[in-house]
């Protein structure tokens, strides 16, 4: 579905607000018809970057392209760009219909025109005859459906998605993503989507864009982002991760833990200082033998699998496991070649929730 | 003790000076020489006094609509987001009503006097004198002058709180601003203006001191009207009439602007009374 064709392209935008910089250039393409993530915590620059594009910011410096074209300081209402805010914004002197009429009703589109084509989007989000209804009388979860009823009605070429799904809880949220998933396939609009939520990334992206503190971290699919995070704050942010300190000892061999393991990364020279990430997941549980051995010092029931804390004297490791060890009992830990993904070192990662928001 | 209770210096107090002088403009409208009649309100039929009546409103139509003219771009300037922190320019606005209502109008009188400043400005620069002071113009201004600041305050506590994200959206949806305006700022602002245009029609259909010093006697309005009844003519059977007839006309005014407003945040908009 994805086409090699770049739509939206910054290069090297920067954004100071009142002295702090909110984005350290930034460069990011997006192309045609993909799904792509901003995910990151709050304060990370992914709701300006957001801003940048959509053209409710200019960059301090730097550019941004649409389809080749320099567009920075086209004002938003000249953009073929929609967008679906936060806490939606819609206009509460209007029903349902004229909400979603509103940007037609702006281009002039003919009467019987924005009539069918309001028609068939209420039908689209699941609110048909809903037209008449006041915008203060649905709930969340309605009102979301109307807001991304209103963008996509404009046919944009690309749509914005500013955290959409804050706001509703839990199981909506899951019926939500998989629908809107859906409608970006059917409709073969490309998504820019912002979220916080790393769950939410990893099922609906075709890219996923990581950034902290105004700066990009890593961009790659899903699965890409997930097996072989780059540095140890995606490691921590994606997903759950044993984070631990190591030595590469040569090609294909690392030491952590007190312990040499073989692994399948190479090219960091040799007895380099590295962070080695470990999922709980590829930690593989033996009753009796494995390469660490250690003492299971607390058992969690998470549903599908137990989450347990091993202290192998050198490091506490948390594990998934199928298999429940009771607390106290001395098992064995193994870890298989794949199951090990070597990092450069970086600087130590903050609490996120410590960073305050930028925007 | 019952928190309802708090309400009750309150509750004197209306019944005292508002409830009960209510009672008696009625008791005093519908009755003459000590009993019931309607004489009072068939003597407001005459022309003359449904002339005084029809004036006083078109003056305060008109006062209303040109306060609205000069007060929603005010508003509309005050409530901009980069003006929002210079208090000062609303500080501006403010302090001609920290001013006595009289002390103002006296200064109109000084400036639109036959030797006051206006025409002596007029005269330096070759038009020569004209007759400002007297003149249905002149009331006007007056009241416009006094008045503006109740559409002026009530418009702008509306604008300053509308939300930012919404005009983002109507731009987000391909509005540039003067449609933002016409399709966002401005309906959602109704509420502003209905309460503007209460707070300065009410007042400016009763004035009596605007069109006395300005208009120094030369013509009457409904306010001067039922003056004279108390204090000249002395007959509070037909004064009391009079005023009972502007009440009405003030519910019924108040009733048809609500309508323009049905979510009733009038009241909210206004912050002044």
């Amino acid at each position: 579905m994805v086409e090699d064709m770049h739509l939206i392209e910054l290069e090297n935008c920067t954004k100071e607000f009142d002295g702090f910089e909110a984005l350290k250039q930034v460069s990011l393409y997006i192309r045609k018809q993909e799904f792509v993530t901003l995910l990151g915590p709050s304060g990370c620059g992914k709701t300006t970057t957001l801003r940048l594009i959509g053209g409710f910011e200019q960059p301090t410096t730097g550019r941004v392209f649409f389809e080749g074209t320099d567009i920075t300081g086209v004002p938003p209402y000249r953009r073929s760009v929609n967008t679906v805010f936060q806490k939606y914004a819609l206009f509460p002197h209007l029903d349902v219909f004229e909400n979603i009429a509103f940007g037609l009703k702006i281009a002039k589109v003919q009467k019987a025109d924005i009539k069918r084509r309001v028609a068939e989007m209420l039908e689209l989000v699941g609110l048909r005859g809903y037209e008449k209804r006041d915008i203060e009388a649905l709930s969340g979860g309605q009102q979301q459906r109307v807001a991304i009823a209103r963008a996509l009605v404009n046919e944009p070429e690309v749509l914005l998605l500013d955290e959409p799904l804050g706001a509703l809880d839990q199981r909506l949220r899951k019926d939500m993503q998989l629908e809107l998933k859906k409608m970006q396939q059917r409709l073969g609009i490309t998504f820019l989507y912002v979220t916080h939520d790393q769950e939410e990334a990893l099922t609906m992206s075709d890219t996923i864009v990581v950034m902290r503190e105004g700066r990009i971290q890593q961009i790659g699919t899903p699965k890409k982002i997930y097996d072989e995070p780059k540095n140890a704050f995606v490691a921590d942010f994606i997903g759950e991760s044993n984070i631990l300190p190591g030595v590469m000892l040569y090609d294909r061999r690392v030491r952590f833990a007190d312990f040499e393991f073989t692994c399948e990364d190479s090219g960091f020279g040799t007895n380099a200082p590295v962070d080695v990430v470990v999922r709980p997941e590829d930690i593989v549980v033996y009753p009796d033998r494995g390469m660490l051995k250690g003492i299971v010092r607390s058992v969690l029931f998470k549903g599908v699998h137990y989450e347990m804390m091993v202290d192998t004297g050198a490091f506490t490791f948390k594990v998934h496991s199928t298999m429940m060890q009771p607390e106290g009992a001395e098992i064995g830990l193994s870890i298989l070649p794949d199951g090990i993904h070597i990092m450069r070192k970086s600087e130590p990662v903050k609490d996120p929730q410590e960073e305050g928001e930028a925007l | 003790m019952k928190r309802s209770y708090f309400a009750a210096p309150y509750g004197l107090w209306m019944a005292v000076f508002t409830i009960v002088p209510i009672f008696l403009i009625a008791y005093y409208a519908f009755t003459l020489g000590g009993g019931f009649s309607i004489e009072n309100f068939r003597m407001f039929l005459e022309p003359a006094f449904v002339g005084i009546l029809t004036f006083s409103l078109w003056l305060a139509f008109l006062c209303t609509v040109i306060c609205l003219v000069i007060g929603y771009p005010a508003a509309l300037l005050l409530a901009a987001k980069d003006m929002k922190r210079s208090s000062i320019v609303v500080v501006l606005f403010v302090i001609p009503m920290w001013m006595n209502f009289l002390l103002r109008t006296y200064a109109w009188m000084t400036l639109l006097e036959d030797t006051g400043l206006i025409n002596r400005f007029l005269e330096w620069i070759g038009i020569g004198r004209q007759r400002l002071m007297y003149t249905e113009q002149a009331v006007l201004m007056g009241m416009v002058y006094n008045f503006l600041p109740f559409m002026i305050f009530p418009v702008y506590s509306v604008l300053s709180k509308r939300d930012e994200r919404l005009l983002e959206a109507a731009q987000d949806l391909g509005a540039n601003a003067f449609m933002t305006f016409l399709r966002v700022t401005f309906p959602l602002s109704v509420p502003g203006i209905v309460s503007g245009v209460t707070m300065v029609f009410m007042p400016a259909v009763t004035t009596f001191v605007i069109p006395r010093l300005l208009g120094g006697g030369t013509f009457m309005m409904f306010g001067d009207l039922i003056e004279n009844q108390f204090l000249t003519m002395d007959d509070w059977h037909f004064g009391s009439a009079l005023s009972l007839i502007m009440m009405v006309l003030i519910l019924i005014s108040v009733g048809i602007l609500n309508r323009a407003d049905p979510s009733g945040q009038a009241a909210e908009g206004g912050g002044l009374w």
